[in-house]
């Protein structure tokens, strides 16, 4: 029989019993749902009280686009917005920077000010739908934007909720929207926890990202243990600042991929909630069951789809959401089946939304919590899968720590030397994927999916609108903002205050993150193979 | 043919914003396993800094990948420079999220090598040698 290793290096056995439960480690760490160590979800009831939250990942154009994008996709029956910028916003320039040229608007909305946020979620009711901002590099900035859109709107910020990714780490490793060097990328990261803690504690300002650095190359095991290294690297500095963990640690979430082996994915989930409970609770002694919750957003899936035969990604988009709703997610997104070629198009967002709410409201998928639990096999590769977690953050460790890896550059280097060696199995056979090395169609079509448009006049829409703004608003209190922004960078003070009276003064996310830059530089990419 | 002693030199640019940079890298790596030298720029490179290091560092290939859309007006940037540069005699190859209605349009500002996503790697290198002279 021929031998079966899953993605994560761990032998998968033709049958599994009771004895393979046992020598894993036994039934220890599983528990009940809602009880620590939280292997089998975070919540009692789970689904049975609320599905997952439906957040398809959105934004396009100017923010009047997108906000029809977002109340589009409100009508279908989604719950939650997951905001996409382009990228001259995600790296910190504004709409009229020369370096900006034939990116505004293109992969997500162009955002230059307050204005720009005040017409996005215009008409949306931020109480009913949370809004998950994907904002990395000039997170700090737009975070700050989005608290003072709301305390305008006449939302009480202390009790407003939602997400920023804010997860610079594994923007150095895969994604790329870096803006500053390591250092005081992980002390703005601080800043927003702390901030966040104190003036808006039902926020969550960080959502650590294992999905990028899985898409990058890194196999389930590492996603999930690297994730956790960098929380950790966050959660070290929010100590370092004073801050008890109990303060903090209940707004951490995390953001995880679903494509892959079935069961390899559902396990991996489950030994990660496990072992991220003991590591709050034996490590940084947490005592609030919040501050162990792996909350997370387990999603999209891109890394698994195929540019081949595009329509049966639709099917493995099901399943998934599948994956995603075993395991016990907090919410859900799925990458559309055209997400190869473009950004999705109406058609294929809501494609994906009726794919959730099928199990939802066809599959049974929330009536029972953790229905796996219990399975030979599920166990015993949850505890395997935990293992092998723990092993990968001990070698973390011993090799100096997350954070020198990735300024070293040596962490990119591995994953990215492991997606090559992915893709060679792919190329020759080993690894097989349906439509690529097997069942190939004799001929792909010519032009198999419908491309959503990209509006040339959006850029200058834009950047009239940011003249416009920079004309009429008052520039010597946007100087005055400024002036203290990098005042306090460069005392090493909390940035959050000075940001959000710069936001509220209209200042711009290129003229906030130029401050930035002149006292902390730019980093500098080590390019290592 | 070729003179087999002589190792080709590829630039491998990542034009424009976009820091997905997967597709890049294990093309990189690629290159390399087929013996030859790639200088690798890194992220979000100016149509200037992608014709500079080409020209200093006197390669016979200079690709792109990339992953955001905005290829054809990057290249459009691109093509001017790289002429002044001297460098039209050197082969231009692009590869990543290229949808087929572009592929003239980067055809005619000067790419020979069109390599879209689900492109083989060893067609990439195959490629290349044969078209290096």
């Amino acid at each position: 029989m021929k031998k079966v290793i899953n993605e994560s290096g761990i032998e998968v056995k033709p049958l599994y019993t009771a004895a393979d439960v046992e020598a894993s480690g036994g039934m220890e760490m599983v528990g009940d749902p809602g009880q620590y160590p939280f292997t089998r979800g975070i919540h009692r009831e789970m689904y049975r009280k609320q599905p997952w939250t439906m957040r398809q990942y959105a934004g396009f154009g100017n923010p009047a686009d997108t906000n029809q994008r977002f109340k589009y996709l409100i009508a279908n029956g989604q719950t939650g917005l997951n905001v996409a910028f382009d990228l001259p916003t995600q790296i910190g320039l504004d709409s009229d920077d020369p370096l900006a040229e034939g990116e505004i608007g293109r992969v997500g909305m162009s955002i230059d000010t307050l204005r720009d946020f005040e017409i996005a979620f215009d008409g949306i009711d931020l109480k009913k739908i949370t809004v998950s901002l994907t904002i990395n590099g000039a997170a700090a900035i737009l975070i700050a934007m989005y608290l003072a859109m709301a305390e305008k709107r006449g939302y009480d910020v202390k009790e407003l909720r939602g997400t920023a990714q804010n997860d610079i780490l594994k923007e150095f490793i895969g994604r790329g929207t870096w803006i500053f060097p390591v250092e005081p990328s992980i002390r703005l990261v601080g800043d927003t926890i702390e901030y966040c803690a104190k003036e808006a504690p039902k926020y969550t300002p960080v959502s650590v990202c294992g999905y990028h650095i899985r898409e990058s190359g890194a196999t389930p095991a590492q996603e999930i243990a690297y994730a956790f290294c960098i929380a950790k690297a966050y959660a070290d500095d929010a100590i370092k600042r004073g801050l008890s963990v109990d303060e903090f640690a209940g707004r951490l979430s995390y953001n995880f991929n679903i494509f892959g082996n079935i069961f390899e994915q559902v396990c991996k989930f489950r030994a990660g909630r496990g072992l991220w409970a003991k590591i709050m609770k034996e490590e940084y002694g947490a005592e609030k069951p919040g501050s162990m919750w792996l909350r997370m957003i387990a999603a999209g899936g891109g890394g698994g789809l195929t540019f081949e035969q595009p329509e049966v990604n639709i099917v493995r988009g099901a399943y998934y959401a599948l994956i995603s709703a075993l395991s016990g997610t907090q919410t859900m997104a799925l990458c559309s089946y055209d997400e190869a070629y473009t950004i999705p198009t109406e058609y294929s967002a809501r494609l994906s939304l009726r794919t959730m709410q099928l199990l939802v409201e066809e599959m049974g998928l929330t009536e029972t919590v953790d229905p796996l639990a219990g399975s030979f096999y599920v166990e015993t590769m949850t505890n395997e899968m935990r293992k092998k977690m723990e092993d990968i953050m001990a070698e973390v460790d011993a090799q100096g720590g997350i954070v020198k890896m990735v300024a070293e550059g040596s962490i990119q280097a591995k994953v990215s030397a492991q997606a090559y060696g992915m893709q060679r199995k792919i190329e020759s056979g080993e690894f097989p994927k349906v439509g690529v090395n097997c069942y190939k169609n004799e001929q792909e079509e010519d032009h198999p999916v419908e491309f959503h448009p990209y509006n040339e006049d959006d850029a200058r829409v834009q950047i009239d609108s940011l003249n416009r703004i920079r004309a009429e608003r008052d520039n010597a209190t946007v100087d005055a903002a400024l002036t203290r922004l990098r005042t306090d960078a460069a005392a090493g003070r909390n940035v959050m205050p000075a940001l959000v009276e710069a936001v509220k003064a209209y200042a711009s996310v290129g003229e906030m993150t130029n401050e930035l830059v002149s006292v902390y530089g730019r980093y500098q990419e080590p390019i290592r193979f | 043919m070729k003179d087999s002693q002589r190792r080709i030199k590829v630039l491998l640019g990542k034009p424009g914003l976009d820091g997905h940079d997967q597709g890049a890298k294990v093309v990189a790596r690629a290159m390399m396993d087929a013996g030859f030298e790639v200088i690798y720029t890194g992220l979000r490179q100016t149509p200037e800094q992608i014709a500079r290091i080409a020209l200093e560092e006197d390669v016979d290939v200079i690709s792109l990948s990339s992953m955001a859309g905005s290829h054809i007006p990057f290249c459009r940037k691109l093509k001017p420079l790289l002429e002044a540069a001297g460098l039209s005699d050197k082969l231009w190859v692009i590869g990543g999220n290229l949808p087929a209605q572009d592929h003239s349009a980067l055809r005619e500002l000067g790419f020979k090598g069109i390599f879209p996503s689900g492109s083989k790697l060893d067609a990439i290198t195959e490629f290349i040698r044969k078209e290096v002279k």
